[in-house]
């Protein structure tokens, strides 16, 4: 249950010097998460990719984030340590631009989950299965501004107000109200 | 439905440039398991004694292990097959890396390559999509620089590529495949590769690879990354340190060279150097491959970091190294570790083998002290050692003068250079050069593994039995304490009885059956590797590895879908061995090339080593002239193979008589407690 003052975000840090460019982690993920578990593998359907050169020295470990249906306008190069990233390398994004955090059969798109499972894991299993430690799994405490923080029920009665009208809403609300439904 | 394996291999002709996908036979699979098993069996049905290495009949066969590509940690091995320029017998060289899961993932257990191509081509796998394309832009191009150049041709950065240098392309003996961080680099398999005029395989896949039983296959997984990690924080003490972990040895992440430096022998394997490694020199190494070494790599799925990045330009990786070629180029010139990382670049790029490669110079260098090669052959080369090692590599891989003759690697150099040449191609067995180390009293366990090993190369047979004994005995029991990877218990009390000096050691302990055993264990584990797809460096090679004979069984059987228990496996094992034997009896090798080197160890004991022949080859079912007798061969299912080598007059009526009262009481061993 989310608690009023704050919340635990779930954070995986990534150390790049300490990446071996093993890929287990796309290997586990994709493990992971197939259906029924484990029953495949396959790290084109992972949701963390190593982005890799060889030649260049990269390797870096990213996860997918949100699916995005247009690419970026603009993009740009990060030179780190005499290191040139192409331009996409931190992306998190599922997007037209490249083939990564994708269904490879369907295109549809992947996300990191950190393995959601019941009952919960102590941590996703690419940091489990990373024994570089280029991914650490670490838990913190946010706090949530209570003033801005929006109610769940005020979310769900403004998007219904979006769709329908207030005063429809309105009206709804008193008619199941009259019927005392409560309880 | 097939698990670990996709089902289907590749077969192109390259003649005609035709493509298939073949879908295989799960009872090869059962019989053969993968990797080395299923080439084996392919060598022996499509290529006859009679082809020879450069014949178009002749396969190249690039075969991944059974559990190649699944979650099992360090799995992921290809095993490169066809008949050898330098042997002229079965090559089955191995390749870590990332090919062997990407290929997997397009759809494929193997590809399997006959004919040459009219052009320079290379081989694109995509998934479904398969085709043989131009490589004549490539030519003469460096290994790592062709596959960048591939992947970026074709847009697809993600792609694996194993690829041949100049060294490939000039058919050059001990030309390697190199492929990223791995290579298949023993036997001289790029030569093939070069003389099919194929530059590359390119591949990329994207689909599923299925696990049989997926909960205890992922059980085995798990246990054995957290073993991984127990032994990784639990070093093995009385070994040198590149020995105490898991990996093969840890050349690029430890800088004591002390063991390789004194222990091995230098220059066209001739000189060892006592006391060579002063605090000086290790700090001067120490500082070069800190200087040098960017970052450690691992292989696909493997948690041990055996490779590395070296930088010797401006770029932060120029190349990609891994195990004692760190040292080879070194020690062959009689130079210095900067050196080493430097030339060994070059060497990469042209796709040479690190053993053959500095050897074979070596070994020019001393016939021209001798005399033997003279100015004349050598014009224009340089006064330094180092300047003559660049001069020769650039000479043999593009076989100009005299390099068009070392090109074929110190054993028929020698033969076409005459004038008693021969003597100095003495590191070699059966004609391959081998580690540059000279001892004094001969090891029985080495004595067999040298001679029989039919990889030919020492790394590829030693392995979980400690290569000499502790000091102490109490050192020894502390040892087998844990020690859970023997088939037995006599394995410990083996090595617990084992003795540095008197009665219990070397030549004469371990006893000559006891010794039948240990190598017998060690090679079975190699060649489970090699059939499976996992690393040596977490199995056959190091000091109890995660895994073994007794948890393997299962590991194959829930990721594959077979029904192996421990029996079962030796079994099949057996059988693999038997026809990678027979492979290599029907191409006429036999008992008098099953030898170390001549000046391996200077003590030596011809009736021992005769005695230790004899009841190995018994042990292993095998006639007096160490062929497999018809009574094995239809033990393993193999009488195709009985029927061929009796219509070959190889297998005669009686022949077998010597080995039978032999063999059943090596059974009788076996079955003992």
């Amino acid at each position: 249950m989310r608690r009023a003052d704050g919340k635990t975000v779930k954070t995986i840090k990534i150390d790049v010097a300490k990446c071996n460019g093993c890929r287990a982690c796309e290997v586990i993920c994709a493990a992971f998460h197939a259906k029924p578990q484990y029953s495949s593998t396959n790290p084109a359907r992972s949701r963390i990719r190593v982005i890799r050169d060889q030649v260049a020295d990269l390797y870096l470990p990213v996860y997918a984030g949100e699916y995005t249906a247009a690419e970026c306008a603009g993009r740009d190069k990060y030179v780190i340590d005499g290191r040139e990233y192409e331009e996409c390398a931190f992306c998190r994004a599922s997007c037209p631009s490249r083939d990564v955090f994708k269904e490879p059969d369907s295109d549809l798109p992947l996300k990191c989950d950190m393995c959601e499972s019941d009952p919960t894991l102590a941590e996703p299993l690419c940091v489990k299965w990373c024994l570089a430690d280029a991914l650490v799994f670490e838990e913190r405490e946010v706090e949530v501004d209570k003033a801005a923080a929006i109610d769940d029920v005020d979310l769900g009665l403004r998007a219904l107000a979006h769709v329908h009208g207030w005063q429809k809403v309105k009206d709804a609300l008193r008619r199941l109200g009259g019927a005392g439904n409560e309880g | 439905m097939r698990y670990a394996e996709t089902g289907f291999n590749l077969e192109v002709d390259l003649t005609r440039g035709n493509i298939e996908r073949v879908a295989t036979d799960p009872r090869d699979t059962a019989h053969y398991l993968g990797g080395l098993g299923t080439n084996a069996r392919l060598m022996w049905d499509r290529v006859p004694p009679e082809v020879g290495p450069f014949s178009p009949e002749n396969l190249l066969v690039f075969g991944t292990g059974l559990l190649a590509g699944t979650p099992a940690p360090g799995s992921n091995r290809t095993i490169v097959s066809s008949i050898s320029p330098q042997t002229r017998l079965f090559a089955f060289s191995m390749m870590g890396g990332f090919w062997g899961p990407e290929l997997k993932h397009a759809g494929y257990d193997k590809v399997v390559l006959r004919g040459k191509s009219p052009r320079l081509v290379y081989l694109w796998i995509h998934d479904d999509k398969v085709e043989l394309r131009e490589a004549e832009h490539f030519r003469g191009l460096g290994t790592l620089e062709t596959a960048e150049l591939i992947r970026q041709e074709l847009g697809q950065p993600l792609a694996q590529v194993a690829s041949i240098g100049l060294a490939g392309e000039n058919r050059v003996f001990f030309a390697s495949i190199e492929q990223g961080r791995s290579s298949a680099s023993r036997q001289g398999l790029g030569a093939i590769m070069g003389d099919k005029n194929l530059k590359a395989i390119a591949v990329r896949g994207t689909k599923d690879l299925y696990i049989a039983r997926p909960a205890e296959f992922m059980a085995h997984c798990n246990a054995a990354l957290a073993y991984i990690e127990h032994r990784e924080k639990n070093p093995i003490t009385n070994v040198m340190p590149i020995m105490a972990g898991l990996g093969s040895p840890q050349e690029m992440r430890v800088h004591d060279e002390q063991w390789h430096t004194e222990n091995f022998v230098w220059g066209n394997a001739r000189h060892r150097r006592k006391g060579f490694w002063t605090q000086d020199i290790a700090a001067q190494w120490t500082d070069t491959m800190e200087k040098m070494r960017t970052r450690l790599l691992s292989c696909h799925n493997c948690p041990l970091k055996c490779g590395a990045a070296i930088s010797v330009d401006t770029r932060i990786c120029s190349y990609m190294m891994k195990c004692f070629s760190k040292l080879t180029y070194t020690m062959g010139a009689m130079s210095d570790l900067e050196f080493g990382l430097k030339i060994a670049q070059k060497a990469t790029e042209h796709g040479v083998d690190a053993f053959s490669a500095p050897q074979t110079m070596a070994f020019a260098i001393e016939l021209h002290e001798a005399g033997i090669l003279t100015d004349a052959d050598m014009a224009g080369w340089p006064p330094d050692p180092e300047g003559r090692f660049y001069w020769l590599l650039d000479h043999i891989v593009r076989r100009e003068g005299i390099g068009d003759v070392l090109a074929d690697g110190t054993h028929w150099a020698a033969e076409r250079i005459g004038k008693g040449a021969m003597a100095y191609a003495h590191n070699n067995i059966k004609k391959h050069e081998q580690l540059p180390l000279k001892l004094g009293m001969l090891n029985p366990i080495y004595f067999l593994m040298y001679s029989t090993g039919e990889k030919i190369n020492i790394t590829q047979i030693e392995g979980n039995f400690p290569q000499q004994p502790f000091e102490t005995r109490a050192e020894r029991e502390a040892f087998v304490k844990d020690w859970e990877h023997v088939p037995d218990e006599r394995f410990k009390q083996w090595f617990v009885e084992w003795e540095q000096r008197g009665e219990k050691s070397i030549p004469n302990y371990p006893p000559v059956d006891a010794t039948c055993e240990i190598v017998h264990w060690q090679e079975m584990l190699h060649y489970i590797d090699d059939s499976v797809g996992l690393c040596a460096g977490l199995s056959s090679f190091p000091y109890k590895p995660p895994y073994h004979l007794h948890n393997l069984p299962s590991i194959i059987s829930t990721g594959a879908g077979l029904e192996l228990d421990e029996e079962g496996l030796k079994h099949v094992i057996r059988r693999i061995r038997t026809l990678v034997r027979a492979t290599n009896i029907r191409r006429g090798m036999r008992r008098k090339d099953d030898k170390p080197p001549d000046d391996h160890w200077k003590k030596r004991f011809p009736e021992l080593e005769a005695k230790l022949l004899d009841r190995y080859y018994a042990f292993k079912g095998w006639n007096a002239d160490g062929i497999p007798t018809r009574a094995t061969l239809h033990e393993l299912g193999l009488d195709f193979v009985a029927e061929e080598l009796t219509v070959r007059g190889i297998l005669k009526d009686g022949d077998e008589a010597a080995s039978a009262p032999a063999a059943s009481a090596a059974a009788t061993a076996r079955s003992a407690p």
